[in-house]
């Protein structure tokens, strides 16, 4: 009995120990990998030889998925910058905080990375939850934000460049291309927050005015996996097409259900807004192989930047990695606000936004220009076709970029959309 | 009438799924007052064992033999949760024993250990499991179809249930862990090795749930955070068909499962939840204890 009870107490201080060591060598190798942080806590943006940035992701939670390929994509482009001599003659200084798939979190490392951090700029963001949740905090304090995901527009703050589409050039082409390829009986699939129900709203708006007819309209919570009713349901409606606005892990059992079900692309073409090639080798290509997804940019988008930048990507991180739309959108982020910051001779933020109007730069998606009007940028509609090996093939694309306009103004459907600013 | 039948089973399905998840835990739960809130994550071990032997068999084994891997993977995605049950039981779930508050929130801590490392191991992002080439498709009797998965699904929960009962009701073991579970003292008084039953339990519950972990591979998403998603429906079947008895948590499942899709149907999939959550609640007022609640040594409080 004795034995026993100094065995426990060995065994809970060894565990103790063991505990207590290793929550000091996390602490350590968190220091160690935000060696750039400790350095120049209190250094203002530009001074000195280095020039700090923040980039804020997702690298835990159920967005990780997502979000930690554009924090890769940001790295790789600060190091190619940094290899060609930097911006203003200094070397770009990184400072990488986790949004850990929560909008509080967000806002709180946004206010850390402005205001402690003192950096130049902030790349960051991916579901539009996190963007509203940090946008207070840049406007109130006159951060940047990059912001290099599609989303449903309605907003231009002064304090945000958006590189990804706005919803004239992501959903409201998709929407068209397939009403004159598919027919006119539509069903919208998406999660239930801000983005798919704006979208939809969109949508719904857009359909009367082609003379579409919204067959259904079904929101599943974030995170939910049972997809039998809903399909049933769509099965029922019998649309031509449907459009999913589904994130995250629901775009797995959505599909794996429709297959199951028997419904191929061939009996209902559906048309994802985010479902791309990362989310794609989550799913199995075998589920999604000829449905078709609504983007800019794709692996296999035929330029020589695009070549060049796949190649670069998956020299750094590894064959088996793609690239796709929020990953080229994340990486021309940190290319134009440097080219932004070269041109304003400062990384002063006023001074970078008027230098950012009009600057154009060769991207891997073809030529993209920032619009001055509303800090967004002119990007070429593709819409593709998931093949088997998982990338996806272009079908459609416009010959010239689209201006983007976030509020729909050039739509005249779209009057009593707009929400006030 | 085919979406009746459809949907009917849907519902039989979606509950499958959920017996398959809730069983383990009416065993551990029933068994030793345990609150494992690490349950779901045993169901992740069980997805990513699936994963790897998958893996395995597609590198190193020729093509014709590739389906071959779910029967491989059924088993050792039980053997495998088993084994990390054990070794979680021996270390840390031995001490918790009558102590719910104590084991939820330790049991909760091991929930985000074993998510982590299913994180650094694998990675964040999901992983994809290709399902066998004959679980293609669907039976197709008029113009209604029942997919082979669900059906395969079916199958095995069914055969899981049976298993367990025929091992709690007609073994020697099964008599002796019902013995300790209704009475330890009197158990351990008659030469039951009290200590070795909890273990080989808890181990067992916790194979199961691996099980359930291989089944769900074919339906939904395998990355770190799979187990977040069932634990919470796998607790209320338990507790709706009340703790310790296996016909209430195919009572609770059937009910969750056939329940939580029909007002899906009639209304959508958030407030469908919302429902049958609301359900349980009234019912809980009525039988707190569940329906077929018994009386054993962890339930005397």
């Amino acid at each position: 009995m004795k034995k026993m009870k100094l065995w426990k107490k060995v065994c809970a201080l060894t565990m103790t120990i063991a505990l207590g060591v290793s929550a000091v060598g996390c602490g350590a190798i968190s220091e160690v990998s935000k060696e750039d942080e400790t350095k120049a806590a209190s250094n203002s943006t530009s001074d000195g030889d280095t020039i700090k940035v923040g980039i804020l992701h997702s690298l835990s939670g159920t967005m990780a998925i997502s979000e930690t390929s554009v924090r890769d994509a940001e790295l790789l482009a600060i190091k190619e910058i940094n290899a060609n001599g930097g911006v203003l003659g200094k070397q770009i200084e990184v400072v990488v905080e986790d949004g850990a798939s929560d909008n509080a979190i967000f806002a709180e490392k946004a206010e850390k990375l402005l205001l402690s951090d003192n950096v130049a700029t902030v790349f960051g963001c991916w579901t539009s939850a996190s963007r509203k949740a940090v946008l207070p905090v840049f406007e109130s304090n006159n951060g940047l934000l990059w912001y290099p995901v599609q989303y449903e527009g309605q907003e231009s703050s002064p304090n945000i460049f958006y590189t990804g589409a706005a919803p004239n050039q992501q959903i409201v082409p998709a929407v068209e291309y397939l009403a004159e390829n598919y027919g006119k009986k539509v069903f919208l699939v998406g999660s239930d927050y801000v983005f798919p129900r704006t979208a939809n709203a969109i949508i719904k708006k857009q359909a009367e005015a082609l003379g579409l007819e919204v067959v259904g309209e079904e929101y599943t919570p974030m995170g939910h996996t049972d997809y039998t009713t809903t399909v049933n349901k769509i099965k029922q409606a019998d649309p031509d097409f449907v459009i999913n606005t589904l994130n995250g892990d629901s775009n797995v059992a959505f599909f794996k259900e429709l297959a199951d079900a028997g419904i191929s692309s061939d009996d209902i073409m559906t048309c994802s807004m985010s479902v791309a090639e990362e989310e794609i080798s989550g799913i199995g290509a075998s589920y999604l192989e000829g449905h078709m997804v609504s983007w800019n940019y794709y692996q296999t988008t035929d330029t020589p930047e695009n070549e060049t930048f796949v190649a670069a990507y998956k020299a750094e991180y590894g064959e088996g990695r793609v690239t796709d739309d929020p990953i080229e959108a994340g990486y021309i982020a940190v290319y134009l606000w440097a080219a932004a910051v070269e041109k304003a001779g400062t990384t002063d933020i006023d001074a970078v936004k008027t230098a950012a109007k009009g600057i154009t730069f060769q991207a891997p998606e073809g030529l993209v220009t920032i619009d001055g009007d509303n800090q967004h940028i002119y990007k070429s509609v593709r819409i593709g076709v998931v093949n088997k090996e998982g990338l996806i093939d272009e079908v459609y694309s416009t010959t010239e970029p689209v201006k983007p306009d976030p509020y729909l103004t050039t739509y005249d459907w779209a009057e009593g959309l707009s929400v006030s600013k | 009438m085919e979406t009746l039948i459809m949907q009917i089973f849907n519902g039989f399905s979606v509950s499958s799924i959920l017996l398959l998840a809730a069983l383990g835990l009416a065993i551990t739960f029933g068994q030793m007052g345990i609150i494992n809130m690490a349950h779901g994550e045993f169901i992740m071990i069980g997805a990513y064992t699936t994963y790897v032997v998958q893996n395995l068999f597609r590198t190193y084994l020729p093509k014709n033999v590739f389906d071959m891997y779910c029967i491989a993977a059924l088993f050792l995605s039980f053997l495998v949760a088993a084994l990390f049950g054990t070794v979680l039981e021996k270390l840390i779930i031995r001490h918790l024993y009558g102590k719910p508050a104590e084991s939820l929130l330790v049991t909760w801590g091991i929930s985000l250990i074993l998510q982590q490392l299913a994180r650094s191991i694998f990675g964040a992002p999901n992983v994809a499991v290709d399902a066998p080439s004959f679980l293609e498709n669907s039976l197709k009797i008029g113009t209604i179809s029942f997919s082979y998965k669900r059906l395969f699904i079916l199958v095995i929960a069914i055969c899981c249930l049976v298993g367990v009962y025929v091992l709690m009701y007609r073994t020697k073991y099964g008599r002796n862990i019902r013995g300790v579970m209704q009475n330890r003292d009197m158990a351990a008084g008659l030469g039951v090795n009290t200590k070795q039953v909890d273990s080989l339990t808890f181990s067992m519950g916790c194979g199961l749930a691996g099980l359930a972990g291989a089944a769900l591979t074919w339906i939904g998403a395998i990355g770190p955070t799979l187990g977040t998603n069932y634990i919470v429906d796998a607790f209320m079947s338990v507790v709706v068909g009340g703790a310790g008895s296996i016909l209430g948590t195919v009572f609770g499942s059937v009910f969750i499962g056939l329940g939580g899709t029909t007002f899906e149907y009639l209304t959508d999939a958030s407030l469908g939840k919302v429902l049958i959550f609301v359900c349980v609640i009234i019912l809980l007022q009525f039988k707190p204890k569940g329906i077929f609640a018994i009386s054993g040594r962890a339930l005397e409080d």
